[in-house]
């Protein structure tokens, strides 16, 4: 039983239905990216040109990262998926427990005393 | 496939010695942690033991300073890392998959892995003692001592060393959390789950999220000290707090990390020698939860006078305290669970409960100092010392020593003597109060932690003295223990029924000694406490939730073992970087460890291995045997 295990199989043991689903996904991860790829372009943009104002692009940009973020997670990361309930939670979980943290050094490292 | 009797054979030709360097069955990996973080919990309780010599007098010059600096930073540094959290492990890695009804953790390779990576990782530091000192900057490492400038060679090893053990830890943590999320027997839901389970889950989860800044922390200090990088200097552009913000990142998850699988310990124990169910299952479950929550939100109360602002303080000291409030809970429905129930107070029951009232006293004493005005007083005082040994000894060690003599008879086949624990119990816990009870008055007089001496007539000696002689008493305890182990092991009945403690969880359900593959039909999980469960409205044996079929067992290996050498010399090397006069060059150690340990991983990438089975016919055979 064993030894069988390492043989190749003969044919590729999706239904129909797995395929089509394999291929829908497929379409809904390229064009996530290259949405992504244009998130990052506007981005560039609102640096590297002068067409935007410096007081604009800051939260330009961080609206652009939060709208990345959600991609990453939800698209590339499967959190939209069923049966990802767990993973979910733990990348969740480290979402909600890395945020504070990272607020926290960002204002306390300064200058500043709060 | 290699057959079952074939495999037995080749076993019993193997020598003791390569069956436990290649084993990767959990029971094994457990019983190696267990004498693995013995080992350690003995080496540092010696060096506390010669702090304590030095510290019994005033002005005395038993160790000089530089010592007494190695010794308080390696005392703390392996009973963190490499005493207490092995010791915890050795349990979860013991009972978690007999808990819930599985025959092994998810993956028993990295399993084996994650023990040998942890232990070469702590010999790596440990072998700083020979190589001009061992670190001296204290467990938690700041800069600028721990930096370049000032940090000696030990520093390294302190660098390199946590980095390869850590590593260790956080892969057993990811493997608990698969296991206890893929591997729960039929029936057993989230909610049925032993709170012992529900706390290693929330443990390991802790892990996960804190040991990687960790990481990261020493990795930016390898950087700082072996290639010059300026993170932590001030002179170049960096910032020294940002270390403290990173370690305690991690430091303060780190305490908790410690302390809830020695609640779920106590968890477990009360309720068997109460003789009733845990009281408030759902609230503990929830209080494990918002602890772990909250333990992510607090770690500035270690820097309340670092001078942030006082904002912050306040911010975080209202975090600090909130944190009272799920642990409270807890203490209650322990204290509920004794209530009323049928208490039988032996050695492991009177560990668990003395457990909650010095676990008490941890926490009142670290609610006073999450007051910031009041901890510009207490902060590097000995009331800071009494705090966590409170908590750390008071909690953590009684926990692990409850759990030691309850789950004893299943893991070894044979009671500790109940005689010699009694005694043990007395000596440590009279040794214990009488160590840190006065260390929090010294704390309040002024003494200093971390300073090797102290004048006479500062009103000091008497509770300096006290406190020595306290641990002392405690350390016979430990001796006492250990002697107990050797006589019990030469002595004591063998035990050959499958439930010695009339329990509850399914851990007892099996046959003592356990199986290799634990479970020979996987049971059927009908409510909490399932054990429990059958004994009333069942038969008193597990139904079995699948017929009697061959079972999948994996294949033991010396990899693990390999990679853990490899690791430890390709670590070795990148310390003597920073050694003034190696004898050969630093490259010639690096790449030799670097190619051991990455060979190995390739020749368990590309090697099959499916492991093999035990067929039905063998299988009845083997049950046969135990019956
Ligand atoms: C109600 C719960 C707790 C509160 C409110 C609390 C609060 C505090 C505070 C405010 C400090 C900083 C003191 C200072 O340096 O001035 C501290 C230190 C410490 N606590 Fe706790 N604590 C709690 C529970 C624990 C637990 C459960 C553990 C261990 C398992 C623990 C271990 C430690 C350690 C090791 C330190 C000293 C770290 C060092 O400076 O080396 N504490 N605690
Ligand atoms: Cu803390």
């Amino acid at each position: 039983m064993a030894n069988e295990l390492s043989k190749p199989f003969e044919k590729s043991a999706l239904s129909e239905e797995d395929l089509y689903k394999m291929n829908k996904e497929k379409k809904v991860q390229i064009t996530s990216f290259a949405f992504m790829i244009f998130l990052t372009f506007l981005a560039f943009i609102a640096v590297a040109t002068e067409m935007v104002a410096p007081a604009f692009a800051v939260p330009f940009i961080l609206v652009l990262a939060g709208m990345q973020f959600f991609l990453q997670m939800f698209y590339f990361m499967h959190l939209k998926d069923k049966g990802h309930e767990w993973a979910n939670t733990f990348i969740i979980a480290g979402v909600v427990l890395s945020t504070p943290a990272l607020i926290a050094l960002t204002f306390l490292l300064g200058m500043t005393k709060y | 496939m290699a057959d079952y009797s074939a495999i037995i054979k080749e076993k019993k030709d193997k020598s003791v010695l390569m069956d436990w360097l290649t084993t990767v069955d959990h029971k094994k990996l457990g019983v190696m942690y267990l004498i693995a973080g013995t080992l350690f919990f003995l080496k540092a309780g010696l060096m506390a033991v010669f702090m304590r010599i030095q510290l019994m007098f005033p002005e005395s010059n038993f160790l000089d300073g530089q010592t007494y600096n190695e010794f308080i930073t390696m005392h703390g540094t392996i009973m963190l890392f490499l005493a207490a959290t092995p010791l915890l492990f050795a349990f979860m890695n013991y009972i978690i998959p007999l808990q819930i009804g599985a025959r092994d953790v998810a993956f028993p390779f990295v399993n084996a892995l994650g023990f040998w990576i942890f232990f070469f990782g702590g010999l790596l530091l440990s072998v700083s003692w020979f190589f001009g000192g061992a670190p001296d900057a204290g467990w938690t490492a700041y800069v600028p001592l721990s930096a370049g400038d000032y940090g000696h060679l030990g520093m390294d090893f302190y660098v390199i060393g946590l980095q390869i053990s850590g590593i260790g830890t956080l892969i057993s943590a990811i493997n608990f959390i698969v296991t206890i999320v893929n591997m729960r027997a039929p029936g057993m839901t989230m909610m049925r789950m032993p709170l012992f389970c529900w706390t290693s889950l929330v443990t390991s989860l802790l892990i996960v999220f804190a040991f990687t800044p960790l990481a990261a922390g020493l990795a930016l200090l390898m950087l700082d000290r072996l290639f010059g990088a300026q993170f932590f200097s001030p002179d170049s552009g960096g910032n020294a707090v940002l270390w403290q913000h990173i370690f305690w990142i991690f430091g303060h998850p780190e305490v908790y990390i410690l302390v809830l699988p020695a609640f779920g310990i106590i968890s477990e124990v009360i309720p068997a020698f109460s003789r009733k169910r845990l009281f408030g299952y759902t609230a503990m479950v929830f209080a494990t939860l918002i602890i772990a929550f909250l333990g992510f939100m607090v770690w500035v109360h270690h820097m309340f006078t670092v001078g942030i602002g006082p904002v912050t303080n306040s911010v975080f000291a209202i975090a600090t305290m909130a944190i009272g409030i799920p642990t409270g809970i807890k203490i209650f429905n322990w204290l509920f669970t004794m209530w009323g129930g049928k208490l039988t107070f032996n050695t492991a029951m009177l560990c668990a409960s003395s457990f909650v009232p010095t676990f008490v006293l941890g926490g009142v004493t670290g609610v006073m100092l999450s007051m910031v005005p009041v901890d510009y007083l207490y902060h590097d005082t000995y009331f800071v010392v009494a705090h966590f040994h409170y908590i750390i000894v008071g909690g953590i060690v009684l926990g692990l020593l409850a759990g030691l003599y309850y789950w004893y008879p299943k893991m070894f086949g044979h009671h500790l003597n109940e005689k010699l624990g009694m005694l043990m119990f007395w000596m440590f816990y009279i040794g214990f109060h009488m160590t840190f009870f006065v260390q929090h008055i010294l704390g309040l007089i002024g003494m200093p932690r971390r300073v090797y001496t102290y004048l006479e007539g500062q009103g000091m000696d008497t509770m300096n003295l006290i406190s020595s002689i306290g641990a002392f008493l405690m350390s016979a305890g430990i001796i006492v223990l250990v002697i107990n182990i050797v006589y019990s092991a030469l002595k004591s009945e063998r035990v050959v029924v499958s439930d010695p403690w009339d329990a509850r969880t399914l851990e007892w359900s099996t046959p003592t000694p356990i199986p290799e593959y634990n479970f020979a039909q996987v049971p059927q999980v009908r409510s909490l406490d399932p054990l429990f469960y059958e004994k009333i409205h069942g038969d008193g044996k597990m139904k079995p939730a699948e017929p009697l079929s061959d079972i999948h067992m994996p294949n033991g290996s010396i990899l693990p073992f390999i990679i853990g050498i490899g690791m430890f010399v390709w670590g070795f090397g990148m310390i003597m970087l920073n050694m003034e006069n190696a004898i050969i060059t630093p490259y010639a150690v690096i790449i030799p460890g670097f190619l051991l340990t990455f060979g190995s991983m390739l020749v368990r990438s590309i090697k099959e291995d499916h492991g093999y089975h035990i067929t039905v016919e063998e299988l009845k055979k083997l049950e046969k045997e135990v019956s």
